[in-house]
């Protein structure tokens, strides 16, 4: 079961809170071993209509002609929505923080940019009568040439996903077509490094696949409100972003979320909310409109898809002096949450770890796959992955220990990090070594012994020289090994017995103490909190 | 246009009304039938039940051994007599789908499912079939080639003869999730010995190709032999021939091909 | 109007409703008997959310079509609490804090009980193998196995 390792910075800690650190209930538990905890889903409204849309077959084309006539005459059918219908047809969800340029159809009208892309939604007195109807409506596509791979998207030529970004890339304080991170001067280091290793590595989209899919059952209510059931994640986010796309004040509605059926950052879309409500508008009745299972799976937005190549240049003692970076985040046809994900990333390099030459460059890359949102690790999952494989790999080439080479490399307490922060309250250390003393893992004693407190700062904390310019190819250093890495042990030889690194030197100056009570080890791309 | 449930008394009643319209569907167990109406799938707008005792009828206590279309997993599971079938049986589903799930649409189910059919073509299982004109009895192989045209027909039992050990009939279903999921591959082999050398061999494999099929080359690899080393080695090889997999979401076509002869010959060797 | 009527008993209640063709029995007891308690998560056999118990057998009321419960008797996870107090399953679920968001958890109690009305002290694979039908996201399975086995074991009383 759950184990709290107080004796870990303890001194940093006051154990006599009423809360934390004790077990407690979940409110909501009562509810749910009951079955009356109350999902969006579990409301019985008078004369409920369902809403279903018709989506693309194609993954880019130019939509030539809808015909919805037959469908309309379709038995059951209340109201057939098209993107004229909806009085802000395109938004991005991130407006709402003046983040992007709006590039998203509710309802797509003259071209489709992914398969599954919604097209006309039809409001009917039942889910069959809907299914029946939406056989019923021809939309007449003429095929574009689509791309799926985000290198390909951004090589020349490529066709254009989304006309709001032209380059395929989302674009960044109105100028940069990707984030950039530049600390110290990587290719100066790379050329002397003992070994680099250079290698690629991706990851598919992810679905989140909640338990409950994603929907919203919409209501009129009086004085010309609307109650809104929703599955949202966001319920403020999901309010003003309906207020836009409807273009109504946002107390026109009273939303109503709270219990989410599993959501794990599939749910802040707002995909379901804006439609209900407008059908509930244009029929005057209440309206659902909730995913089927194959709708949540293969259009509900997924972790996107991420291409990563890493860069090492590593010494023979273990340090890695420079790392490289260069990453696409797919966010598919438009712009949920991908271009945030990738500042995070950005902010993220190189990882835990204190590298003194950082260079990084990460783009966010449309290209016509479903869009691509927010998940759990948000927008770092791939890269630590992509990182801690690296990671394994150059302790096997420099035939260390991996365990023992992440504490070499770990950052600790004064150390300067990539972005310029110093880093206050790390615990890399610690939780390696917990974990090699869980995994029963053997760790040298001088690594037993290392601690995130001790051994930073002082020329670790300094920010080195960056060139701003974009650097010239240099001549790398005689002897150096480059590697494309293979399973096999590195045969090159190296001095056998390994003396501990040399540390870095120590603070300038004794840590100030820590402050008495909880809740100082936070810290956050925004910076570092201490209460 | 809410779809019209025909409920008959007679299995030949509902036949007649199954053969009689394009847009009717039998309803056995409902576990594949109920989820495409709820996906949407307008082109059912009919769908028929029988209520005849016999669809549920299990005739296990001689040699011959008789199934009814409407059998559930979960009652062949509870019937001693039918431990031979226990292994295809448990491996379908949950215990809901096992509590719902018919032979009868077993035979039916796409690939990735179908896995007890996959027993039934290796134990060379007859189908009691009754159409507009009428009952007869065809050979599985016959049904299965023509399943997409038994739309129509009402399946009424299947009937095999009861292995004479239980080495002599071997199941094996290989899937991602354990204890559910769908099949990567499905195998079952019947190895009749007689005088130490096996006479009528007959092995079935499913998600291999469009519908279960057998692995004749690799049958023809076994036959009249002792099941030593050599023999399996060599039906092992043979696996593929004839075979025709596909790409889903639970393996590539290559990947059912790289190890079909794998699971094979752990299947023949009695491995686990 | 093509509704058929259709009775059945519903946690030990008489019930009679009318259903349109093709309706499922999930549809049916949410939003014609207004028993919210089985969920919907796929309506593909897929999640098991759904699970209710039909004459004590475990089913899926997505996949299941309404009209072939007639004159049968439906349980949910809303006829599960003993009066006022929790059932031991309930109990155990929420002190072995086996549910996050509780979408699953109607289908996992479900699940559970009909495991241990047949069998009430199960291994740890016949729990496994009771649930598998039976998905959460959330959680994770660990929990939700030893809260199974804790109700079993009689550790728990309601
Ligand atoms: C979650 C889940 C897991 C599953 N896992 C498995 C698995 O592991 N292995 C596996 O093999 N299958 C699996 N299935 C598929 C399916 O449950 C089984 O194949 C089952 O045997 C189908 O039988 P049924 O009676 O429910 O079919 P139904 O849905 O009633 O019918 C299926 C088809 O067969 C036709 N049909 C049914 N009975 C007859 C009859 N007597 N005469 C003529 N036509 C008939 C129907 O018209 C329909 O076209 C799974 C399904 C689900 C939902
Ligand atoms: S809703 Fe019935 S199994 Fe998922
Ligand atoms: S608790 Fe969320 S799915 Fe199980």
């Amino acid at each position: 079961m759950l184990e709290l390792r107080k004796d870990i910075f303890a001194d940093e800690r006051d154990d006599n809170l009423k809360e934390i650190g004790k077990g407690t209930q979940r409110q909501d538990m009562l509810g749910h071993v009951t079955g009356t905890s109350s999902y969006f889903n579990d409301h019985k409204l008078q004369g409920m209509l369902h809403l279903k849309v018709v989506r693309s077959t194609q993954a880019h084309a130019r939509i030539r002609r809808i015909d919805t006539t037959e469908a309309e005459r379709s038995a059951g059918v209340r109201r057939i929505i098209r993107g004229t219908d909806v009085p802000v047809n395109l938004n991005t969800l991130l407006s709402l923080i003046n983040f992007g340029k709006d590039d998203e159809p509710s309802l797509a009208v003259d071209k489709v940019r992914y398969k599954g892309e919604p097209i006309v939604a039809i409001v009917a007195d039942s889910e069959r009568e809907a299914f029946e109807a939406i056989a019923r409506v021809k939309v007449d596509y003429e095929p574009l040439p689509a791309v799926f791979d985000v290198e390909e998207a951004l090589s020349p030529g490529a066709p254009v996903v989304n006309e709001t970004y032209p380059k395929n890339t989302f674009t960044y304080h109105e100028v940069y077509d990707h984030q950039k991170l530049r600390f110290g001067d990587a290719d100066a280091a790379l050329a002397t490094a003992d070994h680099v290793l250079e290698q690629r590595y991706q990851m598919s989209p992810i679905e989140h696949a909640p338990t409950e899919t994603n929907g919203a059952i919409a209501a009129p209510d009086t004085n010309g409100r609307y109650v809104v059931y929703t599955s949202t994640q966001a319920l403020f986010f999901s309010v003003d972003t309906c207020a836009k796309i409807l273009d109504v004040p946002s107390n026109t509605f009273h939303f109503i979320g709270g219990t989410v059926g599993g959501g794990f950052g599939g749910k802040v879309d707002t995909l379901t909310e804006p439609l209900a409500i407008l059908g509930a508008m244009l029929t005057g009745r209440p309206v659902r409109y909730v995913f089927g299972r194959e709708e949540e799976m293969q259009f509900g937005p997924p972790r996107g898809a991420e291409r990563i190549y890493i860069k090492d240049g590593v010494m023979r003692d273990g340090r890695i002096v420079a790392r490289k970076i260069r990453a696409y985040f797919d966010s598919g046809a438009y712009t949920r949450l991908s271009s945030y994900a990738a500042v995070k990333c950005a902010a993220h390099l190189p990882g835990p770890y204190t590298i003194p030459n950082v260079y990084g460059d990460v783009y966010c890359v449309f290209t016509n796959r479903t869009p691509a949102t927010a998940m759990r690790g948000f927008g770092v999952t791939a890269m630590d992955f992509a990182i801690e494989c690296q990671m394994d790999k150059l302790a096997h080439l420099v035939n260390m220990d991996p365990m023992e080479f992440r504490i070499l490399n770990a950052y600790r307490d004064g150390d300067m990090k990539a972005h310029r922060r110093e880093a206050k309250n790390t615990a890399l250390i610690e939780c390696v070594q917990v974990a090699a003393e869980k995994a029963k893992w053997p760790l040298r004693e001088e690594y037993k012994r290392a601690s995130s407190r001790k051994d930073g700062g002082g020329s670790r904390a300094v920010i080195p020289p960056t060139p701003t310019d974009p650097s010239r190819a240099r001549p790398a250093a005689a002897g150096q090994q480059r590697t494309s890495y293979d399973r096999l042990p590195p045969t090159v030889t190296r001095e056998p017995p390994r003396e501990p690194p040399p540390p870095a030197p120590p603070p300038p100056s004794p840590r100030p103490a820590a402050p008495s009570h909880g809740a100082t080890r936070f810290s956050s791309v925004f910076g570092t909190r201490r209460r | 246009m809410a779809v019209t449930v025909k409920t008959f008394a007679s299995a030949s009643e509902a036949a007649g009304a199954l053969s009689s319209d394009r847009s009717a569907r039998y309803l056995g167990g409902g576990t594949l039938v109920m989820r495409a109406l709820n996906e949407g799938d307008v082109s059912i707008s009919t769908v028929v039940r029988a209520q005849d005792q016999a669809l549920a009828r299990i005739d296990a206590s001689g040699p011959r051994v008789t199934l009814g279309a409407g059998v559930t997993f979960a009652r062949v599971l509870a019937e001693r007599d039918l431990a031979f079938l226990h292994a295809p049986a448990r491996s379908i589903g949950g215990p809901a789908v096992r509590n719902m799930g018919t032979v009868g649409g077993n035979l039916f189910a796409p690939n990735p499912y179908g896995d007890f059919t996959v027993a039934l073509l290796a134990l060379d299982t007859t189908v009691a079939v009754q159409g507009g004109f009428g009952s007869r009895d065809i050979g599985i192989e016959e049904f299965l080639q023509a399943r997409d045209r038994q739309a129509g027909t009402l399946v009424l039992s299947v009937s095999c003869t009861r292995p004479a050990s239980t080495e002599a009939f071997r199941y094996r279903k290989i899937a991602r999730i354990k204890p559910k999921g769908g099949s990567v591959v499905t195998l079952a082999a019947h190895l009749p010995i007689s005088g130490g050398r096996i006479a009528g061999a007959r092995i079935a494999l499913g998600s291999m190709a469009p519908t279960q099929i057998r692995a004749r080359a690799a049958e023809r690899a076994l036959e009249g032999r002792s099941l030593d080393a050599t023999t399996i080695a060599a039906a092992a090889s043979a696996a593929t021939e004839g075979t025709s997999p596909s790409d889903n979401a639970l393996g590539s076509a290559w990947y059912r091909r790289e190890i079909i002869g794998v699971h094979l010959r752990r299947l023949l060797s009695g491995q686990e | 109007m093509s509704k058929i009527p259709l009775q059945f008993r519903h946690n030990g209640r008489e019930v009679a409703i009318f259903v349109d063709g093709g309706t499922n029995l999930l549809v049916a007891l949410r939003e014609l008997i207004g028993d919210m308690t089985p969920k919907f998560g796929c309506g593909q056999g897929g999640c098991g959310t759904c699970s209710v118990l039909i004459d004590g057998e475990l089913h899926l009321s997505c996949l299941t079509l309404a009209e072939t419960v007639a004159g049968r008797s439906i349980e949910t996870l809303d006829g599960m609490k003993q009066g006022p107090n929790l059932h031991p399953l309930q109990r155990a679920f929420a002190d072995n804090f086996a549910a996050q968001c509780g979408y699953c958890t109607p289908g996992m109690l479900m699940a559970a009980k009909a495991l241990l009305d047949r069998n009430p002290s199960p291994s740890r694979d016949e729990v496994i193998e009771a649930i598998s039908g039976n998905i959460c996201r959330c959680t994770g399975y660990e929990p939700i196995i030893n809260a199974i086995l804790a109700a079993a074991g009689g550790r728990i009383s309601a």
